[in-house]
């Protein structure tokens, strides 16, 4: 198969949706699904597992997610995006599973004719899909205890 | 009486113990299954804190509950 110029490939028929995915995040490879000859600017948001919150340390986090209702409502959230700043396509992924530290979590990335569109459609996907997906974190920290984030009652069961 | 499959996630899914269970329940909305359900799901979190689904479309907590509704309960959600 003759490889395709990352610069004139086409937009990929998998731009404006959200996966939930068990399996590593590879970002180069989704950058490359976004190519399109009229793009003239790239802005991609990566979440990190992070090895502190609130001041405890983490081991590791544990992502879940109820995928059909997920989905949805990230597709919406990215529909609601393309309406704000009109960009030429968009995707996000998320992990669930054990993360470890550094692994990547989530990733938005956003193409559009300028940069402005592109940063502004990619924080506006990150931050509502914060807010909105059901998507569960639980924080596994050093000291064996465990804790579902934003979720108060859970992290003082947790230290019990 | 409705007959009303519940489901519960994360943190609710701990507290209940099941994730899911049918239960006859003398209901009208949403917020009526998220607070006779609060024993199983363990939740003190205000309920303004927690979402809803029913049947796999995110709902108001003011929405009807039907008989044979599954209603997916969402702890406080934390992606990214």
């Amino acid at each position: 198969m003759t490889a395709i110029p990352y610069c004139f490939s086409r937009r990929s028929p998998a731009a404006d949706v959200l996966e939930i995915t068990a399996q590593p995040i590879d970002p180069a490879t989704l950058r490359e699904s976004l190519a399109d000859p009229g793009a003239g600017g790239f802005c991609v948001f990566e979440g990190w597992v992070r090895d502190r919150n609130e001041g405890r340390a983490v081991r590791r986090l544990e992502y879940e997610a109820y995928e059909p209702v997920a989905i949805a409502e990230g597709e919406r959230v990215i529909a609601e995006a393309r309406l704000r700043f009109p960009f030429i396509g968009a995707r996000c992924v998320h992990r669930v599973g054990m993360l470890e530290i550094g692994e990547l979590a989530v990733w938005v990335g956003v193409t559009a004719a300028h940069r402005d569109e592109a940063f502004k459609a990619c924080r506006y996907v990150i931050d509502e899909i914060k807010v909105r997906l059901p998507i569960w974190k639980k924080e596994h920290y050093v000291d064996g205890d465990s804790g579902w984030v934003n979720c108060e009652r859970c992290a003082r069961h947790g230290a019990e | 009486m409705k007959r009303v499959t519940v489901r519960y996630f994360a943190l609710f899914r701990e507290h209940a113990g099941i994730s899911e269970e049918t239960l006859e329940l003398d209901v009208e909305t949403a917020r009526d299954v998220f607070e006779q359900t609060r024993v199983r799901h363990g939740s003190s979190e205000p309920q303004g804190h927690c979402k809803v689904a029913i049947n796999d479309e995110i709902a108001d907590w003011s929405a009807p509950v039907n008989d044979g509704d599954t209603v997916l309960l969402f702890p406080p959600v934390a992606g990214g």
